[in-house]
Formats: structure tokens, sequence, C-alpha cells
């Protein structure tokens, strides 16, 4: 299972509810306001710092770049570009994307 | 027949999500799939019973949830923490459900060949 979430963990309970519900193992890419999650200044109160070493976190490079996060992704978080979103989508059976 | 999971988070009336969601249910049943139905977070208000919406101008669909039966959808499942934090119970439902913990439902998530968000 690939879950995609694309809102800021300081706005809805969306990550928050994905947290809660993926299984460990499951892949979790993170697109549009919800980088912010995957930062150096966001991932503790986020639960990314903690959910990378139970998920597969991804987080979209042009976004990232976009928001000026580039070079402030923590480790254990991989960045993907558009190409890799698609091979994510591929890879995995089932997608959910937390709205 | 494939496994089809629509995932509900939204309170009712606020948004269309709920409305929309409940549409797309009808349509999956229709084709003979394999249909669940979870409410997790704001969600688990759109089965809260005695909705009446007649004040804000909105049809109330809530009775909707209740026909679910007539077209062989007949799997509900509501998230335990999302009742509790919410001050809710199996009781202030309108419609029999199966209430499951994070753990059940994300394993039960895990086995979909679709799962739609609302």
């Amino acid at each position: 299972m690939l879950h995609i979430v694309n809102k800021s963990h300081a706005q809805t309970s969306s990550l928050q509810s994905c947290l809660r519900l993926a299984q460990p193992g499951s892949a979790l890419l993170l697109i549009e306001d919800a980088v912010y999650a995957a930062t150096a200044g966001g991932a503790a109160s986020s639960g990314i710092g903690e959910a990378v070493t139970s998920l597969k976190v991804y987080a979209l490079q042009p976004d990232v770049d976009a928001r000026g996060m580039g070079g402030k992704l923590i480790g254990g978080v991989t960045a993907v570009d558009y190409g890799g979103f698609v091979d994510l989508v591929a890879e995995h059976n089932t997608c959910q994307s937390w709205l | 027949m494939k496994k089809f999971m629509f995932v509900n988070r939204k309170p009712p009336y606020g948004t269309i999500h709920a409305l929309e969601s409940l549409e797309v249910v009808l349509i999956a049943a229709t084709f003979d799939q394999d249909v669940s139905l979870v409410f997790v977070d704001d969600g688990v208000y759109e089965l809260v019973k005695g909705q009446n919406s007649k004040p804000i101008g909105i049809k109330n669909f809530s009775p909707t949830y209740r026909a679910l039966e007539g077209y062989d959808v007949e799997k509900l499942y509501v998230e335990r923490e999302s009742l509790e934090t919410r001050g809710l119970t199996e009781k202030d439902l309108l419609v029999p459900v199966e209430v499951l913990g994070s753990a059940e439902m994300a394993a039960l998530m895990a086995e979909q060949d679709v799962v739609l968000s609302f």
C-alpha cells in the first residue's frame, strides 16, 4: 500500500490519521504542503521523525524545492521526482490518498 | 469482483465529500463489487442518529446509510479511536456497524484492491 498525503500536518489531521492507520512496512509519499512534515523543523511535531523507522517515507522533490526546503529533509526520507512518483504508484497494488 | 473500500473522514454537511462518497458507493454496488465503507475521524459524524438538516436547507441523506443493505452493501466499519475521541458509542449510530481498533482497520485497508478517500 502506498499512502499519499498532500496537506500540512499543522493544518489538518490527514497525516496524523495516515500514520495511525498505515501498516508497518508500507510506503508514504509526501507531496504539496505535506512535504513540510519531512523537514528538520517539522519532523518532530509531524511524527515523520518517528515514522521513518517503520515506514518507507518519500517526499516529492519539486514540491520540496518550490517551498525552499531543499536540503532540509531529515535522514530516512527519500526524495523522488515526478518519474519516481509514477514508479511508486506502479510498484504498489493500492494507493490511498488522504484528503 | 474487486474489493473497493470507501474511507470517509469528513463531517456530513460542511463539505460535499460525505454525500459524494455515498453516490459512488451506490454506483460501485450497482456493478456488483465487494464494497466496504470505513468511517474514521470526523467521518463518524456521518452516521450519528437524529440528524435534521432541514433548518440549513440541505437534504438529510443519513437515512441512505440504512438503505445500503438493499444494495448488498453490508460492510460498515468504524474506528474505535475516532468514536471515543468524539464521545460517541455504537449506540449513537443509525446503522449496525463493526467497530475496529486502528490496527485491525489498517489490516483491512491493506487487503483492498481499491481505496477511495472522501
